[in-house]
């Protein structure tokens, strides 16, 4: 099992992260459209990080159950937080100027997806996507 | 600084984007194709996405861009080369890619933008038909 962590903390850093991603689905054997829709999962949840709470960091970790493997992302952040989660997670939502899939987009791509977050503390997502993809 | 090389060719601008971009190069390549169009008069964009792997809601916001301003500019964009992974995983993010023709490789963009811009040319010699202009 490989278990790492990565500071996030400048938009130079979305780069690196996401080929660090990348590099652990390969080992694992994800088929290249599974890879591609955890990456990009993964992408936005960065760029979430950064927008709204100055960046964080991930934890990245190859994990395994009912002999399938997969990846657990989480990533924690101190920002202000989310007051309305249910909110955020609706389409088109959005308090920044972007289009408002981030969260709801990511939610959509991978298999599992985890959200907490308390006001005035920080939010974690934590994702999973199996190497199957199910 | 890192940028994105922009090819004239004739009316069109061309674009081949090899890298996995970060967010300052892909606002930068906006900017500088923004200008290109402005510079060269260009009526149609044409962007090979082909080496990229992971377009997230940020690059295709930046497409959608620079096929808003282009339109803006009398240019048409079509992007092309989607990989097959890169299209299953827009399409689930939600991201539509509104206003940016597609094409499956430049050989067809080129044909799209030759189209697009053939059917403009023709309605406005329809207008412009006028015996003075014969010796222009």
């Amino acid at each position: 099992m490989t278990k790492d962590t990565m500071q996030i903390v400048r938009e130079q850093d979305v780069v690196p992260f996401r080929n660090r991603v990348r590099e652990l689905s390969t080992k694992i054997g994800m088929s290249l459209v599974n890879q591609t829709k955890l990456i990009t999962a993964a992408s936005e949840l960065v760029r979430n990080m950064l927008k709204y709470a100055n960046g964080g960091k991930v934890m990245l970790e190859t994990i395994s159950k009912n002999a399938q493997s997969g990846i657990r992302l989480v990533f924690i952040d101190k920002g202000p937080g989310i007051a309305d989660v249910q909110q955020a997670m609706r389409d088109g939502f959005s308090t920044g100027k972007s289009l408002g899939l981030g969260l709801p987009g990511a939610k959509r791509l991978v298999n599992e997806f985890d959200i907490k977050s308390t006001p005035g503390e920080g939010t974690t997502v934590t994702i999973i996507h199996w190497k199957h993809g199910r | 600084m890192d940028r994105i090389p922009i090819l004239k060719m004739g009316p069109f601008l061309l674009v081949t984007i090899q890298v996995d971009l970060y967010d300052r190069l892909a606002l930068t390549l906006e900017n500088d194709l923004i200008g290109m169009v402005s510079k060269t008069g260009a009526r149609g964009v044409l962007i090979d996405i082909s080496a990229v792997s992971i377009v997230d809601s940020f690059m295709g916001r930046i497409l959608g861009n620079i096929a808003s301003m282009s339109r803006i500019m009398d240019a048409e964009t079509v992007v092309v080369g989607m990989q097959p992974a890169v299209a299953i995983t827009l399409v689930e993010l939600g991201l539509t890619l509104q206003g940016v023709y597609t094409a499956l490789d430049v050989e067809k963009g080129m044909e799209l933008l030759q189209d697009k811009i053939g059917i403009l040319e023709d309605s406005e010699k329809d207008e412009e038909e006028d015996p003075d202009d014969r010796n222009d």
